[in-house]
């Protein structure tokens, strides 16, 4: 077999492939629930009500998409220059790390957001600064070096909370001091359960939007990641643009930390993320990192988590079914995204 | 009938009506050709006109819409190379498909054993290889690594390769692009012993006196056609070119114009290596004003390298770059646009344009970090889209709108995007590096004309080719290059492209190493 | 210091060092295979969880140890499969398509173990691999506990690299396989079939990722539990490019690295382990790794074609 570009793929091919990945993903899941010993339509229904089938499920739902729109557009950045950014797990847990060192009093109480969420990203940026350093200067691979520091800053964070940052109050558990009052992020209504946290992100998916698309490093940014030859020739600072990108990256998946510490748990503990910077990547990929889709495909990822923990609760089917749908949702796009552009043809 | 008992003069290879559709291109129209034992066919035609898409279906690269492929008298199964293979033919592709880490004895035997066996013959592949060198006259190390071998030397693996698997049919498609003219004899003299010993050759060229030279039977294909086919003996060089063009195309006329000021003067220059292309070694240039410079040489000696100085790709090693007698600053892309430097890629897919962004964003590729593309670090997008528009305008690029994907555009109209590109500023200095490649004849002519027209204009020009008819009628001066060593300027006609040869292969710069 | 100095010259410790090492060269060798072809297999990670799950599983429903070690193997050759099929003929970026592997193999295993064992709270355990009593040869000084009370395992994937190290080198197979990432046009020219050795090359070493696996929960630890891999797949990519794509070289790289691990263990229970937290020590392992891909960078062995994919169409 051999592929052939399809040089103006039909509207059909373009929308009926995408979803026919999602289809796929349904069938697997219903094909697990059987699995499970549990009726499928029962099963998925109880995800998309668990999901979004209250006001409270719908809140928890926006909730969990909130860090998930933060790793995705990290993600989604830097995979659009080409620079892969395995590491946004550990550019998160920076983040968290400063929202506690300098919510916890350093800061005088009407600057303490604004400052905490300019020191998280900086921090974010510098964690990725190490790896791409040494991707421009050395031609190290940065997927192994990001995903090694992933484990580098759990044990670190390990450290600090049964170190320098463990709370005296807290019962020996290995947690952080609470967030002061002033360093919370507070809710968008009273006694409504979403923190700004959620608008922040959207506003950040707006600005990342914006920056690719009218911007001149945007421009730059999706020159070398489109073909670095070409962009090296055009006189492209391809170095320079893969710092700026990784600044970047690093700064958005650490406002996920960040956010998650100050607006929703208001400590740090080690199980902060479960794995947001690897969900980002499907995120990010589900959105074909496009920034504004991100916000969508970050609320149907988290739709996925919470609901199967519901469904999980109440037909007993093990709540990982949401990381294999995800993971496969993620396999069968790539491979939708990628027949749109070519027909597999013989010899 | 097997390939054993087959006499002189009888029909050894079959193409029946073979059709080749790509999306909407048909590469080949119901093409038919016969080979005898013992017999050159040259396969003529210019770029795009289907021969390599041919050959490929032959040895069963592509496998064809319509049509068959015989073998001594057996049908072939379409896409299958194993089965071309084992059948007798063996194909000298155009790009070497050779392995540069591995050895000339790994290159040759990869895929001669089964591969479940221990594989124990290397001791009788080294015996086989040394006899069929001598045999053949095709000289090589079995032990050498492939990429520290020089173009011609890996040609004779590529042409050993095809022999040590027993092949009775030779295809060579354009083996002579990488070849000096005196490399060229020698290979000819190879193929002559081939054919004495019985094989059969498919010789794929669009150069005509090769062709007159080698070939026995002449077939012209032009758009995918068969549109020819006559016995070289019959036949003249005129002839043929009408066949191939199929109508006359006027070439510009270079003309001649008295070189202004030097606008870039390389001065002994060396650049290192890049894996397995060479380097600069102590070479000065100059470029004027109102002048073409010619750079001929055989593929891989050093134009590359050359190419990527001017570019701003690297720096020099050793030596120093001069614009306008100037110190240019610290050389990069970018400090080669600033000074005004036009650079036309060799490769105008991976180097020239982003193939999926559209045609407003490769035009302003080069400039869109100046004003009034980009001010306070934001794109003007209307200021750019208009200066797409004027390209499009001026270089008449045939296309569906601004916002379509570049890498929907032919080649000649994708050239004419990025002539207009580096044209459109102004540029003193225009470093043309293969700007007519895979082009077809009109295009050829609308490139080389606009050339002509900068040069007239006053713009310093280097042409690398490694077309020496477009190097001889094109330029005003004309350098060789060889293992990055530059010879003489040589005046306009003073020179004989044999004479030239002589230069390509590397001879005649004992005397002359720091002459410029 | 003398601490130091006595771990180093205890028999004990180089007998921790050969067990250590002995998933790790299992993984390394086949991600190897993968690269050697063309191909960057990041699935590693999530192919050694596979691996260390359905060999546990399949010895805990009674099967025997190399039973165990078979299922694993056919498990991983399976995510292999799909890694190649969606790489290989698709082209598909390596990156994301590993990735994405990772996250179905290692979800895959948390599902179905909760769906296996729905009830228990502390991981079941089995009856792993014993060491091997040899007659004379576990008895000599210092030398027969280091080599010869290793499990049949530990000698499996020892033997495994030998084996993968004269196939490559010494083979028609190899040499194809080696051309298929240095030149894939060449190895098509020849009438081979790039797409059928990448594709092998990747399910064959994803099932030796898998035994890499398998070795931690049927030889090491003997119950499976979530997170046990612990980046041990990301550590054997390091390694490849650290042993420049030679068996030989990745091998000893596979040694050291079991050597600094076995050490740091050792450490903790010293004054000096004391004194630091016992994270400093936990993250030695992935500091050395990315030190040896700082140490290795200016190497240039790397396959030509690696991560490049090949289409016939595109000549």
């Amino acid at each position: 077999m051999r592929l052939e570009p399809i040089s103006s793929p039909s509207l059909a091919r373009q929308l009926g492939l995408p979803a026919a990945a999602l289809g796929a993903t349904v069938l697997l899941a219903s094909l697990l629930a059987m699995l499970a010993g549990a009726n499928p339509f029962a099963v998925l229904g109880q995800i998309v009500t668990g999901a979004a089938g209250s006001k409270f499920a719908l809140l928890e739902t926006l909730n969990r998409a909130t860090p998930l729109i933060f790793t995705g557009l990290a993600v989604a950045v830097a995979f659009r220059a080409k620079l892969w950014n395995i590491g946004a797990e550990a550019q998160l847990y920076a983040g968290a790390i400063i929202a506690v060192l300098l919510g916890t009093g350093a800061i005088p109480a009407p600057f303490v957001l604004p400052v905490t969420a300019a020191v998280a990203m900086l921090a974010g940026a510098l964690v990725l600064l190490g790896p791409v350093l040494l991707k421009t200067r050395l031609g190290v691979d940065e997927v192994v070096t990001t995903l090694l520091f992933n484990f580098i800053m759990l044990l670190f964070v390990s450290y600090l909370l049964e170190g320098p940052m463990k709370d005296p109050m807290g019962m020996g558990w290995p947690k952080s001091e609470a967030l002061l009052k002033e360093a919370r992020l507070p809710r968008i209504a009273e006694g409504l359960r979403l923190h700004w946290g959620f608008v922040l992100a959207l506003i950040a998916a707006v600005v990342v939007y914006i920056i690719e698309r009218r911007t001149t490093f945007g421009f730059e940014m999706r020159t070398v990641g489109a073909n670095l030859n070409a962009a090296r020739f055009a006189g492209v600072p391809v170095n320079r643009v893969l710092i700026q990108t990784a600044l970047l990256s690093g700064g958005l998946a650490a406002l996920a930390g960040w956010s998650e510490v100050a607006g929703l748990k208001g400590h740090l503990s080690q199980d902060l993320s479960p794995g947001f910077g690897y969900t980002g990547i499907i995120v990010a990929m589900l959105a074909l990192l496009n920034p504004l889709a991100v916000i969508g495909t970050a609320i149907f990822v988290a739709g996925i988590f919470v609901g199967s923990d519901a469904m999980s609760r109440a037909a007993g089917v093990p709540t990982y079914i949401a990381d294999m749908l995800l993971a496969s949702a993620l396999l069968f796009m790539v491979l939708a995204i990628l027949l749109t552009k070519v027909r597999v043809v013989r010899g | 009938m097997t390939a054993s008992d087959v006499r002189a003069g009888d029909i050894v290879l079959r193409l029946d009506n073979i059709t080749k559709r790509f999306c909407a291109l048909t590469a080949n129209a119901g093409v038919s050709l016969d080979l005898k034992r013992g017999e050159v066919v040259a396969l003529l035609g210019e770029n795009g006109a289907g021969k390599t898409t041919l050959m490929n279906i032959l040895f069963g690269h592509y496998q064809a819409d319509e049509g068959r492929v015989e073998v001594f008298g057996q049908s072939l199964p379409p896409g299958n190379p194993r089965a071309a293979l084992a059948a007798g033919v063996g194909m000298v592709h155009q790009h070497f498909t050779l392995a540069d880490n591995l050895s000339v004895l790994d290159n040759i035997t990869l895929g001669t054993e089964s591969l479940w066996s221990r594989g124990k013959g290397r001791a009788a592949a080294r015996v086989r290889i040394a006899t069929l060198s001598s045999k053949f006259g095709l000289a090589v190390h079995p032990d050498a690594r492939v990429g520290s071998l020089s173009v011609g030397e890996r040609q004779r693996v590529e042409i050993l390769k095809a022999l040590y698997r027993d092949a009775r049919i030779l295809i060579l498609d354009e083996p002579t692009a990488v070849l000096t003219p005196q490399e060229t004899d020698a290979l000819f003299e190879t193929l002559r012993k081939a054919i004495a010993l019985g094989l059969s050759i498919i010789f794929i060229s669009h150069k005509l006196h090769e062709v007159m030279a080698i070939a026995n039977r002449c077939i012209v294909l032009r758009h995918g056609k068969v549109v020819g086919e006559v016995d070289t003996h019959a036949t003249d060089r005129a002839t043929l070119a009408a066949l191939m063009v199929g109508s006359d195309v006027a070439l510009p006329k270079a003309g001649t114009k008295i070189p202004g000021p030097v606008l870039m003067r390389l001065r002994r220059i060396s650049t290192k290596a890049k894996g397995t292309a060479t380097g600069l070694s102590d070479l000065s240039l100059d470029l004027c004003a109102g002048q073409i410079v010619g750079l001929a040489g055989v593929s891989g000696n050093g134009q590359a390298a050359l190419a990527d100085l001017i570019s701003g790709l690297t720096k020099p090693d050793q030596g120093q770059i001069a614009i306008a007698g100037q110190d240019p600053g610290p050389w990069s892309p970018r400090q080669a646009l600033h000074h005004q430097i036009a650079r036309i890629p060799e490769d105008r897919h991976k180097t020239g344009t982003i193939s999926d962004f559209n045609l407003t964003e490769n035009a302003v590729l080069e400039v869109y970090s100046r004003a009034p593309f980009s001010r306070y670090g934001w794109m003007n997008w209307p200021a750019a889209e208009g200066f797409a528009k004027d390209i499009i305008a001026k270089y008449d690029v045939r296309c569906q709108g601004l916002a379509q994907r570049i890498r929907l555009l032919s080649g000649g109209n994708m050239q004419k995007l990025i002539l207009g590109r580096v044209l459109e500023p102004g540029p003193k200095i225009i470093l043309a590096n293969q700007p007519v490649r895979g082009l077809d004849v009109g295009a050829i002519a609308y490139v080389h004309s606009r050339l002509i027209a900068a040069r007239d204009a006053g713009a310093a020009v280097l042409l690398i080719s490694e077309d020496l008819d477009e190097i001889q009628s094109l330029s005003d001066v004309i350098h060789v290059i060889s293992e990055g060593r530059l010879s003489p300027g040589f005046a306009r006609g003073t020179r004989t492209a044999a004479e030239l040869g002589f230069w390509m292969a590397g001879q005649g710069f004992k005397d002359n190493s720091h002459a410029a | 210091m003398s601490a130091l100095f006595e771990i180093l010259i205890s028999a004990s410790f180089w007998a921790a060092v050969i067990r250590i090492a002995s998933p790790l060269v299992l993984a390394t060798m086949g991600e190897l295979i993968c690269e050697r072809a063309g191909v960057l297999n990041l699935g590693i990670e999530g192919i050694m969880v596979i691996g260390a799950f359905t060999g546990w599983l399949a010895v805990y429903q009674g099967m025997p140890l190399w039973g165990g070690v078979a299922v694993a193997m056919s498990a991983g050759m399976l995510f292999g499969l799909l890694h190649a099929m969606l790489t290989v003929p698709f082209g598909l970026s390596q990156h994301v398509v590993g990735l994405g592997v990772t996250l179905l193999a290692t979800s895959t295993s948390s599902f179905a173990y909760r769906l296996a064992l729905p009830e228990v709270t502390s991981p079941p355990k089995i009856e792993p691999f014993q060491p091997l009593d040899l007659p004379v040869l576990s008895d000599l000084p210092f030398m027969g506990e280091v080599f010869f009370t290793q499990t049949a395992f530990t000698w499996f994937a020892f033997g495994t690299a030998l084996l993968v190290a004269l196939i490559l080198f010494r083979t028609p197979l190899g040499l194809a396989v080696r051309a298929a990432g240095e030149n894939p046009s060449a190895v098509e020219a020849q009438g081979l079939s790039v797409t059928g050795l990448r594709m092998g090359a990747v399910i064959v070493g994803s099932g030796l990722m898998a035994m890499g696996g398998a070795f931690l929960t049927l030889s090491a630890f003997s119950s499976f539990f979530f997170e046990m891999v612990n980046g041990r797949g990301w550590i054997c990519v390091a390694l490849v490019v650290f042993g420049a794509w030679m068996p030989s070289k990745a091998v000893l790289g596979a040694i050291l690295f079991a050597a600094f691990d076995a050490l740091q263990i050792r450490l903790q229970q010293t004054p000096l382990g004391a004194e630091l937290p016992y994270q400093v020590f936990l993250m030695a392992p992935y500091v050395l790794s990315i030190l040896a891909l700082i140490l290795m960078s200016r190497r240039a062995e790397v396959p030509a074609a690696l991560m490049t994919p090949y289409n016939k169409g595109e000549r």
